[in-house]
């Protein structure tokens, strides 16, 4: 039985947010978000390829044989990276030179094949696509969470960039939050990230905390 | 009688015509990329060069004036910076070992061996402290313009802390002693090639 889009998107965005809830896909978290803008740009990459893959592994779904499908979703994966890969070299050229490192490696991010094997192996191509597009966006959404907490703090700084590697729109996004400042280092280094996750996850415990309080509450 | 997708040949054919439609969709998407790319990497160089050579000494194209000098250290692809014809300048890369790995420049030189300007294309220095030999981080790179093996001798190519007359920055000294290295042999380059750099013969038109 189909989940309704409603509850997919829920599920992506929140309840089920990559990050906040699965608590996958860690490491591009931490390895790219020294700035609201790469954090904003890897996860609309990774948004791409999730949707991309989603709705071509359910499109193939009945295809697959159960014995061969992870060798068969990750070649449907590796192949579909490499090709945004190859489009963002070509026509993104400036987000390339900042992400290029990270993009062959979407292809080892878990929660693609976790998708793949928990949401598109077993519904129909479009609530598929939309599952990845909400997992997608929901991981955007972490990525330049965490990205502007360390970007403010460790550069007094905004989307910084946004313009060259975005496209020139994206400008208006650029703001300086703290005039003069010298920066707090540590928010940039790898320490940086481990900290502005920890208090995000933090805050969203609380969230929830909060919400079953009042549910309780409303019930009782 | 068991199903077609449960015997044992269908799962190979499944998995062979999986890669050949992908291999497909790769070729296509590398055709089609392709000349961007190429297009993309020609304007990054061609930015780079004209950094360190002021549009004053050239109107040439540079990316396609070319010589490859070889010696030592390797080959190096040397651009040529042109005006009216003649050679005003070249432009080259070198490598330094940095903290974070290799820090790579471009360097450009006058026929007369002064420096007109050094540029970081790559580096992986620590933010912060390292990332200052970065021209948008600050102005430490422009220490090089008009320096030459003639106005500055060889016990001063290095960095203060060493006896040398270039700043170091607090907290990150490998760094800055990485990158005066790499542009003192890069003169030494070039003092070594100097007349083959600068021949007038046109270079290799790609």
């Amino acid at each position: 039985m189909t989940p309704r889009a409603r509850d997919i998107l829920k599920d992506g965005l929140w309840t089920g947010n990559v990050t906040f809830a699965q608590k996958l896909a860690l490491c591009p978290l931490l390895a790219v978000t020294a700035t609201a803008t790469n954090g904003l740009g890897m996860g609309l990459a990774t948004t791409a390829v999730l949707a991309a893959t989603n709705l071509a592994i359910s499109a193939l779904r009945r295809v697959i044989t159960p014995q061969v499908r992870i060798p068969a979703f990750i070649l449907v994966i590796a192949g579909i990276v490499t090709l945004v890969d190859t489009a963002i070299n070509a026509w993104g050229h400036e987000l390339y030179k900042v992400l290029g490192l990270f993009i062959p490696l979407i292809v080892t991010n878990c929660v693609i094949l976790g998708r793949a094997e928990a949401f598109a192996s077993r519904n129909r191509p479009l609530p598929s696509a939309l599952d990845g597009l909400a997992m997608g966006l929901g991981f955007t959404l972490a990525l330049t969470l965490i990205g502007a907490i360390r970007e403010i703090l460790g550069s007094g700084t905004l989307f910084a960039g946004a313009a060259l590697m975005l496209g020139a729109p994206m400008g208006v996004l650029e703001t300086v939050v703290i005039p003069e400042y010298k920066g707090f280092l540590l928010m940039i280094l790898p320490p940086g990230g481990f900290l502005a996750l920890g208090f995000v996850l933090a805050g969203k415990r609380l969230l929830d905390a909060r919400a079953a309080r009042k549910a309780a509450a409303a019930t009782a | 009688m068991t199903a077609l997708t449960a015997r044992p040949w269908y799962q190979g054919v499944l998995l062979g015509g999986f890669c050949l439609v992908a291999a497909a969709l790769l070729a296509t998407g590398e055709r089609l990329t392709a000349p961007a790319i190429a297009e993309a990497a020609r304007a990054d160089l061609s930015a780079s060069l004209a950094q360190v050579i002021p549009a004053a000494l050239r109107d040439n194209d540079m990316t396609a004036d070319t010589v490859t000098v070889t010696d030592d250290g390797g080959a190096t692809t040397v651009y040529r910076a042109r005006k009216d014809g003649a050679v005003t300048a070249v432009a080259f890369r070198v490598v330094g070992k940095g903290y974070g790995g290799d820090i790579v420049l471009v360097m450009g030189v006058d026929r007369m061996g002064e420096i007109l300007g050094v540029r970081v294309v790559r580096h992986a220095e620590t933010p912060g402290l390292g990332d200052r030999i970065d021209a948008r981080k600050s102005g430490w790179i422009d220490a090089f313009v008009g320096r030459s093996r003639a106005n500055t001798p060889d016990s001063r190519w290095a960095v203060k802390k060493d006896g040398g007359g270039f700043d170091q920055f607090s907290g990150a000294t490998v760094t800055p002693r990485a990158v005066v290295k790499a542009v003192r042999e890069g003169l030494e380059r070039f003092h070594l090639n100097r007349d083959r750099m600068l021949a007038d013969a046109p270079g290799r038109q790609p």
